[in-house]
């Protein structure tokens, strides 16, 4: 029998869980109106940061709990401060735009929370049935957070289409696990690549079959090339804080998922796999590069934006080595700061009540308002991996280790995507410094202004002190076997 | 022929026919009773199979519960079903071709394996510990609150989602809607709802405004 204390590794995750249902149960009874949502939300945060804290203070070894299914490890640390720092970045971004919407109601920053449960179990998942399990956790919210703004007729359309296509996924990905299972007689990820193993050499064709079914539903959740369609539509629908949560903390535990799925339980399928990888991370870049240059829209542009970098990261995944993995680890941590950062610049472009998503809007914001200018124009250029700034080395690394394996071709492919990529970043800066001003939006609000200052320290303080990050990404890809 | 092979073809009988009668029906209230009819056959092969629990799980959750809805959703909502029937007819030559399909692939299995596949000695393999005389409830138990318990709870949570979800997106307080407050109720005192009057023989009450809510 468990004993109490037995469960400590999972104890991020448990505070969470119980902390959403008290959360849930204080904002019930409260009174129905956005002051008690924003009470709540900053209850949640505070929830998060905690959980947070007790995820930096784990001890350094790996632990796994029941029966294997869940596993603690540095890359499960790593990853699971990414989404954590993801949701409170979304959370922080939310008030302000869903109390202006009429939208700001408890419920909100409860899901978020569970959403972020779903998204942990996932990182931790060392199981067919605690990866779906997770995976539907924070599906299921995140569905729920895309029609949030249930009067507004686009965002109902995001979070049905989100969750169609979401549940078609889901199939797929069952359905793969039930091969997997079949033909392995486990759903333990260690124990499905020791029985790999020991057909001398020889893969079931079965079991790679249970893998591609994997990799599709997978595909889905990082919104990978050629199984992108749902997420311009959805990014565009969705109140823009959720986009923002979209783009952000779930692309942080599907990659880690995915990077988990495919170095602890196909280690012996890597061939077969690191085609697929290779296939997905070529269409992504090149996809999101070119479709990206006709939108105006700024949240399809970020959305687009999103497909490609998923790309880039899916290049250190492909060289599949422990350098590889770092790669994705520090490009993964770098995207999440980027992104964050990117949609405060959105939220803050508002002008009397109205939120504006057109890039042309943005025409001389330097002459408006120089600060935001700046700060947007430094993480257009990161994003579009500018030398110095903190993108460009997110790219070097996994560039290096892609040459470092031999894949020559995916970087030379990766570097002419970027400088496509760079086009429509570079375009935002010139409306932004160069083009004629137009009316001036609104003041920034409090928190956004902070996410927006602490990516904008980042992405400067990365370029002068990068060793913390990379070394702790060093240390997560580490205690992954490869 | 034994009391087992008799109840089993009673129920098999009964749930074919029933569940054709579900197809067949012209009144869509008889078709989800003949549903619930071919639920309570199956739960009965159930219980000849020794899964009591799924037998019980079956009437519980598809009766109790699906079913139910089922009817609801037949009653209140104004489906036509003349319309939805349209293309039986036409379609039916499709459907009885697939059937067919189905049908002699079975055959074929069966042709080749025989009958044995049902067999007792394979299935028991299937039923957990029955020696130990555990019942079905009890050893599923002793799984989902130990090896599973993880799974479990993770299981709960998604469905907590769910019903936040449900509520959040459509829910909706009307204004002007007047709903029971128990506590207002028990913390009424007399003195605040009754008024002792001293009538006079002969004279007449004006009630006083308060009195009237």
């Amino acid at each position: 029998m468990p004993t109490l204390a037995s469960l400590s590794p999972a104890l991020p995750e448990i505070v969470l869980a119980v902390g959403a249902m008290v959360l849930l149960m204080i904002g019930v009874f409260r009174d129905d109106d956005a002051d008690n949502g924003e009470f709540i939300g900053g209850l949640a945060i505070v929830l998060l940061v905690f959980a947070g804290a007790l995820i930096v203070m784990q001890p350094a070894s790996s632990a796994s709990l029941f029966n294997d299914a869940f596993v603690v490890d540095g890359f499960a640390r790593f990853m699971k401060l990414l989404v954590i720092i993801g949701s409170i970045g979304a959370l922080l971004l939310s008030f302000s735009y869903l109390r202006q919407v009429g939208s700001l109601r408890f419920e909100y920053s409860v899901l978020v929370v569970l959403a972020t449960v779903g998204m942990l179990m996932m990182v931790s998942a060392n199981d067919l049935i605690s990866l779906y399990i997770g995976l539907e956790l924070q599906s299921l919210a995140l569905y729920v957070l895309a029609a949030f703004r249930r009067d507004s007729v686009r965002s109902s359309e995001a979070g049905l289409k989100y969750f169609v296509l979401g549940a078609l996924s889901s199939g797929m990905l069952l359905y793969g696990a039930s091969l997997t299972y079949g033909f392995t007689g486990s759903t333990s990820f260690p124990v499905i690549a020791s029985v790999a193993t020991t057909t001398d050499g020889v893969l079931n064709i079965g079991l790679v079959f249970g893998l591609v079914f994997l990799l599709v539903g997978l595909a889905f959740k990082i919104a990978a090339v050629p199984f992108h369609m749902w997420s311009p539509d959805v990014y565009e629908g969705a109140p823009t804080p959720v986009t923002a949560f979209f783009a952000s903390a779930p692309k942080m535990a599907a990659m880690a998922i995915l990077v988990r799925v495919l170095g602890t339980a196909f280690p012996q399928a890597a061939e077969q796999w690191q085609q697929i990888i290779i296939f997905v991370a070529i269409a992504s870049m090149l996809l999101g590069s070119f479709a990206a240059i006709g939108q105006t829209n700024i949240k399809r542009i970020m959305a687009y934006s999103s497909i490609a970098h998923i790309g880039f990261a899916l290049v250190g995944l492909a060289a599949n080595s422990q350098e590889g993995t770092r790669g994705v680890l520090v490009y993964l941590a770098i995207y999440l700061v980027m992104t964050l950062g990117t949609f405060a610049c959105i939220l803050a472009m508002r002008r009397k009540d109205e939120m504006i998503e057109d890039i042309d809007e943005l025409s001389g914001l330097a002459q408006t308002n120089l600060p935001m200018a700046f700060v947007m124009a430094m993480l257009m250029f990161s994003l579009a991996g500018i030398p110095p700034l903190a993108g460009f080395f997110a790219k070097f690394y996994v560039f290096a280790a892609a040459v470092k394996a031999g894949l020559w071709p995916l970087a030379i492919i990766g570097v002419l995507a970027s400088v496509v990529g760079a086009f429509y970043y570079l375009r935002i800066v010139k409306l932004i410094f160069i083009d004629d001003a137009r009316e001036k939006f609104l003041d920034v609000e409090r928190y956004t202004g902070i996410v927006m200052v602490l990516s904008a320290i980042f992405i400067i303080g990365f370029i002068l002190v990068p060793g913390p990050l990379i070394e702790a990404a060093e240390a997560a890809a580490k205690s992954l076997r490869f | 022929m034994d009391i087992a092979a008799t109840f089993f073809y009673l129920f098999s009988v009964l749930a074919v026919a029933s569940g054709a009668m579900v197809v067949v029906a012209k009144n869509p209230v008889h078709a989800v009773l003949f549903l619930i009819l071919t639920f309570f056959n199956a739960a009965g092969l159930f219980i000849l199979l020794g899964a009591e629990f799924l037998a019980m799980l079956l009437v519980i959750v598809y009766v109790g519960a699906v079913a139910v809805l089922f009817l609801f959703v037949v009653m209140m909502l104004d489906v036509d079903f003349a319309e939805l029937r349209a293309g039986f007819i036409k379609n039916a030559s499709v459907g009885a071709i697939v059937g067919a399909v189905v049908l002699v692939e079975l055959a074929i299995l069966f042709g080749f394996k025989g009958f044995e596949i049902g067999k007792a000695g394979k299935i028991a393999a299937a039923i957990p510990s029955q020696g130990s005389g555990l019942s079905n409830t009890e050893a599923l138990g002793r799984l989902i609150y130990t090896d599973y318990v993880y799974f479990f709870q993770g299981a709960g949570l998604v469905l907590l989602v769910a019903m936040i979800g449900a509520i959040v997106l459509t829910l909706r307080h009307k204004e002007g809607v007047r709903r029971q407050s128990i506590s207002a109720q028990v913390g009424r005192r007399p003195e605040e709802t009754m008024e002792i009057i001293k009538v006079a023989p002969g004279a007449t009450i004006i009630p006083s405004a308060e009195g009237q809510n």
